[in-house]
């Protein structure tokens, strides 16, 4: 299997480790992932409070660029805020043709033009659908029997444009992980939003759903997650929950990708382990191997 | 549909017009009211006025406590309310719809949202990537500089992890995306 893959901003920096990860677990499961080449930023929420038709152009770019690279590739997306951007390129041009036109005649100053003939994929569903439970389970060297997982989606990763999971009650990663004998800690916000940037535009709005989504998996011995924007604001926030709650909150939210790596017998480093900040020596499970 | 609203546009009132968001008004014409909106919203309890509030504020022409309302900026396009909508209408778009307008009417309040997209944006022109310390920087130079005390203990253990590297932002010279930008202004001008 070959895709090309658009790793977004996050994934060259505050979010290296998911993209060190993806690359190892993925290499591991014969997975040829090309980098699009000279891929720029897909806008994020910023660029559509800038201009209804940047929001529209900006991802477009790396689909004209992927159109280009050739082959008749899928283009997969590790970061959910890219995957939405990416999509709603294609969800709206089918509804509206001019909307096409506009896109490519502001592409055509950067020599591109985009067809719309581009597949755009989540990691999530790449690694559920195309690999699927069964090879992954094959590859794991350790079984993560007796880990107490809270799997946490987040709310780009399946809406709107989802086709492969559930929006509100998702599974994916609950069915990667059951394959590898984790426990599954029991999560209805698991879809809930995270607050994206309202942890900076307005803190105390955004810590209060953080705060919700830690308690609300109380008793789990980590989060897993496929969004860098979810990752960082359950992360990052930590002791600010704790002042809130009024006791000690250390809970490690580590990509998925990261514990299939670590199942599969890959080392800290080849997971980038070293840069998430709640750090893993706390999981019950993998201490011994660990230390 | 004119019918419907009370127009507060005359002079005496000195309201914005109720044109600015006749493209808002069509989309919302279909809203039945039912709140699956608001009891979908994980921010709705901090918001002036709840989504489903905003949507019929917006039929009624009050245009003004609409561009005003904080509402919009806590948006975190889930768009959970989207999916819930029975009348299946695009309202996480019509937030965004909403922020723009905002803007360009130059509403004064919420300057850290506002600040925060443009020092996003401005990042991602120069440099065709977005570039957390830069759009702090930015953010900060604009909004409030003592602010970057908050975030000093964020930052160093962003720092200490290897999450971002202290580098000097780029100024002057060509922005990598500066091209198209300057085209989408100049088509969105001809609009």
């Amino acid at each position: 299997m070959k895709y090309l893959y658009y790793p977004g901003c996050s994934l060259k920096s505050t979010a290296q480790e998911y993209d060190i990860s993806t690359h190892a677990v993925l290499a591991e499961l014969g997975v040829e992932l090309v980098e699009l080449d000279d891929w720029t930023c897909c806008g994020a929420s910023a660029a559509e409070t800038a201009s209804e038709l940047l929001s529209f152009v900006l991802p477009a770019r790396n689909l004209a660029l992927a159109e280009r690279a050739g082959g008749g590739q899928q283009l997969v997306a590790s970061c959910s805020a890219c995957y939405v951007n990416l999509q709603k390129v294609n969800a709206h041009i089918e509804q509206d043709s001019q909307l096409l036109d506009r896109i490519n005649e502001a592409l055509s100053v950067d020599g591109l033009e985009y067809k719309g003939t581009i597949q755009v994929r989540h990691l999530l569903d790449v690694i559920t659908n195309d690999i699927g439970p069964e090879a992954i389970a094959a590859k794991a060297e350790r079984s993560l029997e007796g880990l107490r997982v809270a799997p946490y989606y987040g709310c780009q990763t399946v809406r709107p444009y989802s086709s492969f999971d559930a929006p509100y009650l998702p599974d994916s990663m609950d069915r990667i992980l059951l394959a590898l004998h984790a426990k599954i800690h029991p999560n209805t916000m698991k879809a809930v939003c995270c607050g994206g940037t309202l942890l900076t535009t307005k803190r105390e709005v955004g810590l209060k759903l953080v705060t919700d989504l830690v308690e609300a998996v109380d008793g789990a011995d980590c989060i897993v997650t496929v969004c860098p924007l979810c990752q960082m604001n359950l992360e990052s926030y930590q002791g600010l929950i704790a002042k809130k709650v009024g006791h000690p909150v250390r809970m490690p939210v580590l990509y998925l990708t990261q514990l299939l790596g670590l199942a599969f017998g890959l080392s800290k480093e080849q997971l980038g382990l070293k840069h998430n900040i709640v750090p893993m020596e706390t999981l019950p499970a993998l201490q011994a191997e660990e230390v | 549909m004119s019918e419907e609203y009370i127009d507060l546009t005359g002079k005496a009132f000195d309201r914005t017009p109720v044109s600015t968001l006749a493209p808002v008004r069509e989309v919302l014409r279909s809203c039945i009211q039912c709140g699956s909106c608001t009891a979908t919203c994980a921010s709705a309890y901090a918001m002036d006025y709840t989504p489903r509030q905003l949507w019929h504020m917006i039929r009624l022409g009050l245009v003004d406590e609409v561009l005003n309302s904080k509402t919009l900026w806590l948006c975190s396009t889930c768009y959970s309310c989207t999916l819930r909508c029975p009348r299946e209408l695009p309202l996480t778009e019509t937030i965004g719809a909403l922020k723009r307008a905002a803007i360009r009417q130059q509403v004064q309040g919420y300057k850290e949202s506002r600040n925060f997209y443009k020092a996003f944006v401005e990042t991602v022109r120069r440099h065709g990537r977005s570039e957390e310390v830069e759009i702090m920087a930015r953010y900060f130079l604009t909004t409030n500089p003592l602010m970057a005390v908050d975030y000093v203990p964020l930052a160093l253990t962003m720092l200490r992890k290897g999450k971002v590297q202290l580098t000097m932002p780029k100024i002057g010279g060509e922005g990598k995306l500066d091209k198209i930008f300057q085209k989408v202004e100049e088509m969105e001008r001809e609009q």
